[in-house]
């Protein structure tokens, strides 16, 4: 990936920032431009945001056939978590086996490495979740 | 508006072609579509092109000249046009052309889909399907395009009690259906415990529940329906479209389990056509993975919401079901060369409903539906062909 194509999206891939629409106070992530239910209304009111780290798991699946760059994890887990601010969005879940996840499993960020542009290149982070470990 | 007819349909075989070019695919398709059409090039006023990938998987843009000129018509410039969503680039290049030729302006179109996915290694060919998803906030995260599928599978399996044997009986039908097909990609047939048992992809998705990658084109001729006798015996009618997006990636969707693009890409189609989904008899639609076809129906509303895995396990969208779902072999069986996808479907349901399916015929097939996906269903294309006696 070109440097500027990851740089540009740092705050969003760090921080979980969104945008929430000052019209109708609804979030999103990652950030939109323009409201899908306020359009025009909403331009130039779509507010930086920090989304809550928390959320849980809609849907998950165990990788065995890897994207590029991920051979070495595999298997791996990949979500759909429904974050606590309403977005949803694709990540990974680390630290835990995966018959550990299930639907409606609750996670929370974790800043990780996601990957690199080969042995010199530069080297992507960003979030990946984890199991919340409910207190026994 | 005026009334369109498809008079004529071409196609390669589908599968790893490797001593064939993508322009040699490209015109073989076209070619054939002219003589099944009994009409001279000459008469053709466009060329429509659908294409995904041509730009990374051959290092070739601009394939719309390309083809036209490979189809020795350059020296007439017609106009051509390539047409890129995904795996949907041959339904929306149908799409356009359908446009073109309702509209008045243009008589006879050519409209081609073609893709060489076999020029590279499967690592690149992958690489572009998940292209297809959000590149920026699904793919650099490690999800795969089957993995997406995956997430809808288990979303589906959760709220409606899809089971995997469910979703096995899909490739079995379609595998059967492909050992019929000369064309197809796959001969061989299958059984439900081979493809429970095969590897995982991306659980619950095993390999045997996977479209293979192919190379492939098919190409159909159109005209105004007023014209189409005069040059063809069974002219079959364009009765309805319809085109439909939704969100690039999959979890914004306000329903994962749901290609609301397919709802309303088939609404207009019905709509259109004036007919409903019990008057379809056969049904060309995108299974990429098998729990896509299960999605599908359901959003064609060819079956209830939540009761697609079970109708198939049950036979219904096999020969003497309630509709016949893939009798080509689908995606997962005759083949998935992207951009060819959308223009094959309709190659198939013009050959059932002319009567020419031979072994693979559908009893009794008067209306057809295809349904062609770019993405996890971002793109949507939908059409409905009637034979009219």
């Amino acid at each position: 990936m070109q440097i500027p194509r990851f740089w540009r999206q740092i705050p969003n891939r760090y921080n979980l920032i969104g945008v929430q629409c000052e019209n109708c106070k609804k979030v999103y992530f990652p950030p939109r431009i323009v409201c899908p239910d306020c359009h025009r209304l909403s331009i130039g009111k779509m507010k930086q945001y920090k989304l809550s780290d928390k959320g849980v798991v809609h849907s998950y699946t165990v990788i065995y056939e890897p994207a590029e760059g991920f051979e070495n994890q595999v298997p791996y887990i990949m979500a759909i978590i429904q974050l606590e601010d309403g977005p949803r969005i694709t990540a990974q879940i680390v630290d835990c086996n995966p018959e550990e996840v299930k639907i409606g499993s609750r996670v929370e960020m974790v800043f990780r490495r996601l990957g690199e542009d080969g042995k010199a290149g530069i080297i992507y982070y960003g979030y990946k979740f984890a199991l919340v470990k409910t207190q026994t | 508006m005026r009334d369109v007819a498809i008079i004529g349909i071409g196609m390669t075989k589908f599968g790893e072609l490797w001593e064939k070019s993508f322009r040699e695919i490209g015109i073989e398709a076209g070619l054939r579509a002219i003589e099944d059409a009994k009409i001279s090039g000459d008469l053709l006023d466009a060329l429509y092109v659908g294409n995904m990938s041509a730009g990374k998987l051959i290092e070739q843009e601009h394939v719309s000249s390309l083809i036209l000129d490979y189809s020795g018509y350059s020296s007439k410039h017609l106009p051509a046009v390539r047409v890129e969503a995904a795996s949907a680039s041959g339904g929306v290049a149908l799409y356009e052309a359908y446009l073109a030729v309702a509209s008045g302006m243009y008589d006879f179109v050519m409209v081609g889909g073609a893709e060489k996915m076999t020029d590279v290694g499967d690592a690149e060919a992958n690489r572009e399907l998940c292209s297809t998803a959000d590149n920026e906030w699904e793919s650099i995260f490690g999800a795969t395009y089957a993995s997406l599928f995956a997430m809808l599978a288990r979303r589906h399996m959760y709220e409606y009690g899809t089971t995997e044997e469910q979703m096995a009986h899909v490739a079995v039908k379609n595998h059967k259906f492909a050992s019929k097909n000369p064309v197809a990609h796959f001969k061989n047939t299958l059984t439900v415990e081979q493809v429970l048992t095969s590897s995982p992809v991306a659980t619950p998705i095993k390999t045997l529940d996977c479209a293979p990658v192919s190379d492939g084109a098919a190409a159909v001729v159109l005209c105004p329906w007023d014209h189409a006798r005069k040059f063809c015996d069974t002219p079959i009618k364009i009765a309805g479209v319809g085109l439909a997006t939704d969100t690039i990636a999959l979890h914004s969707r306000r329903d994962i389990c749901t290609m609301d693009a397919v709802v309303r890409a088939s609404s207009k189609a019905y709509h259109m056509a004036r007919i409903g989904p019990k008057e379809v008899n056969l049904a060309e639609v995108h299974d990429c993975y098998t729990i896509a076809e299960i999605v599908e129906i359901e959003d064609l509303r060819l079956v209830k919401k939540g009761e697609g895995g079970k109708a198939t396990a049950e036979g219904q969208t096999d020969i003497g079901g309630k509709v016949v779902v893939n009798p080509s072999g689908g995606l997962k069986g005759r083949g998935q060369p992207p951009g060819a996808v959308g223009i094959a479907q309709v190659v198939e349901i013009v050959q059932q409903l002319r009567g020419e399916a031979k072994e693979r015929q559908v009893p009794g097939a008067n209306v057809g539906i295809t349904l062609n996906i770019g993405g996890t269903g971002a793109t949507a294309f939908v059409s409905i062909l009637k034979r009219e006696n």
